[in-house]
């Protein structure tokens, strides 16, 4: 007996709506003249703005380098058998995250008026250099600091997150070995810890590169800030930001192809690699949404 | 050291976690190339006991000597100093152990596994050890499984492999830590035929067991432990055809 599935006219009803929705706003986007598409797509290809995206990627690759560094650092003090290294993490964990990061990029461009000169050396004793606060911290130094050590707060939970997830039978197993501390977590915890560590990293780095925008408040000369410097001589505004957004919006996408290959090869034995290309895939899960219900009678 | 010496030695060893009392007082001794079976009851102490040895645990009173080297602390006469780490990892090289979940490192093949203590932790020239461990493998019967994950392998495949890279740092001694228990019925043979050779080329073994028979065919000794005391030690076939103490005859009946 021939089988007829249920119908689901809402399913169709809602699948219109978005199509009208998404025509309507696209021949607004196309046919308002006040986007002046051709001026944005102009600025893309310009060297400002340019120079100002490669500021962006710099920026984002210190930062991060610097979080994930000091990230680590203060996972594995979090892991400390001294009580006081293990408050000592919490609370740089507490600060750093409890100030807005904003904050912190213009408190660290004004250190100067905190401490004038800078003094490296043995405490009561003459120091061993000296130098002027104003003179060291550039925009560039602040927005690094800020950026930098705000980031590792966060990257140490990560951290610590993929600590923990690696099962203390091979910390033992290590030990058994002979092999130092230090080694184990080198060769054994670490590289396993990567798999839970790796994603919310690469959203980090991400989320970064977008964050990076607010060391414009400094002058930093990175992609917003360029952008920025433009159109309040030309008043382009509206083209401009369209212009510095097509270069996030590109660099994201680039860091999110690079996050996937890294996540599959820190996934290195630990389950099967898919290499279903993308658009099979999506081809499989909207086959998944079209298929008709299972049939049950014959 | 001459044959009656022994090769493990324990004396009153006292461990507690907490206020709980794991081993209340332990003496023992195994010879070199004795292979010395401890069973009980779970909960009587006898993991914990292995894991002392490489010093895995800290004991609070007594002392373990492995090839006459105190584990964990130095003599100074009228006190006992912690030894630093890296003596205590030293010492732990000399004495290999094979744990109940395999702990195989998951992230590296079956031939990285084995050569990671001898590469990293002895600095043997990496193509000595691959050589040493393909060797090692070829005697666990896996040689063919070099390049393959611990996933991709049997739960009675990785125990060999985890046996193989514990012999892969030239171990005094050998522990196993109920090397079967998480290993389904029909791959426990596989792994205790290991165990076997091993035994008969004269390795020195402490092995935790729940496998009477195996206790019976290979072990020199017998060790019956519960509530962290040692009930009943002897030859195997005493122990275990003829125990002594009603404790022991009672688990006895109930595993086998």
């Amino acid at each position: 007996m021939p089988v007829r599935p249920l119908r689901r006219p809402w399913r169709w009803g809602a699948g219109a709506v978005i199509i009208v929705v998404a025509a309507l706003l696209a021949r607004s986007i196309a046919t308002n003249p006040r986007f002046e598409w051709s001026v944005a797509w102009d600025y893309v290809f310009s060297r400002q703005l340019a120079e100002g995206a490669l500021m962006t990627l710099q920026l984002t690759v210190i930062c991060m380098v610097i979080g994930v560094a000091l990230g680590i650092t203060l996972a594995i003090m979090r892991q400390s058998d001294l009580w006081l290294v293990r408050r000592a993490a919490d609370l740089y964990v507490w600060f750093f995250r409890g100030t807005p990061v904003l904050v912190q990029i213009i408190f660290w461009f004004n250190l100067a008026a905190l401490y004038p000169v800078i003094a490296v050396g043995v405490p009561g004793l003459e120091p061993w250099v000296t130098l002027d606060a104003n003179t060291i911290i550039t925009p560039m130094a602040a927005a690094l600091l800020a950026l930098g050590l705000n980031e590792a707060a966060y990257m140490s939970e990560i951290v610590r997150a993929g600590l923990l997830s690696v099962d203390d039978g091979q910390r033992e197993a290590a030990q058994s070995l002979g092999m130092s501390r230090a080694r184990i977590m080198r060769r054994i915890v670490l590289p396993q810890a990567m798999r839970v560590i790796i994603p919310p990293t690469g959203n980090e780095t991400i989320g970064m590169l977008k964050t990076t925008a607010l060391v414009s408040v400094v002058a930093v000369a990175d992609l917003l800030y360029v952008t920025q410097t433009i159109y309040s001589q030309t008043f382009q505004t509206i083209p401009l930001l369209i212009a510095a957004s097509i270069w996030y919006i590109t660099l994201t996408t680039i860091l999110s192809i690079g996050q996937a290959r890294l996540e599959k090869r820190y996934s290195r034995g630990a389950h099967e690699v898919d290499t279903t290309p993308w658009t099979h895939r999506v081809r499989i899960s909207l086959a998944r949404f079209h298929a008709p219900v299972p049939r049950r009678l014959s | 050291m001459n044959v009656h010496t022994p090769l493990i030695l324990a004396e009153g060893v006292y461990k507690r976690f907490g206020r709980t009392e794991v081993l209340r007082g332990i003496d023992l001794a195994v010879a070199p190339g004795e292979v010395c079976c401890i069973i009980g009851p779970s909960g009587s102490g006898k993991s914990t006991l292995l894991r002392c040895v490489n010093h895995l645990e800290k004991i609070q009173a007594g002392r373990i000597w492995v090839d006459g080297q105190m584990v964990g602390y130095a003599d100074h006469g009228d006190h006992l100093q912690e030894l630093p780490d890296r003596e205590v990892q030293r010492r732990r090289a000399q004495i290999g152990m094979v744990f109940q979940r395999f702990n195989l490192f998951p992230h590296m093949t079956a031939l990285e596994n084995v050569v990671e203590g001898p590469i990293g932790v002895s600095r043997r020239p990496r193509a000595e050890a691959e050589e040493h461990a393909r060797w090692l493998l070829e005697r666990v019967g896996l040689a063919e499984k070099a390049n393959a994950y611990p996933r991709h392998l049997s739960g009675g495949q990785q125990q060999r492999v985890a046996i193989a890279r514990a012999l892969a740092m030239r171990p005094r001694a050998m522990l196993f830590d109920e090397p079967t228990s998480a290993l389904d019925p029909e791959l426990v043979g596989e792994v205790l035929t290991v165990m076997k050779a091993l035994a008969a080329e004269g390795m020195t073994m402490m092995v935790v067991t729940h496998e009477v028979s195996f206790a019976r065919e290979v072990a020199d000794t017998v060790v019956f432990m519960d509530e962290g005391q040692i009930v009943e030690h002897g030859p195997a076939r005493d122990v275990i055809i003829d125990p002594q103490s009603p404790r022991t005859r009672e688990f006895l009946t109930r595993v086998s």
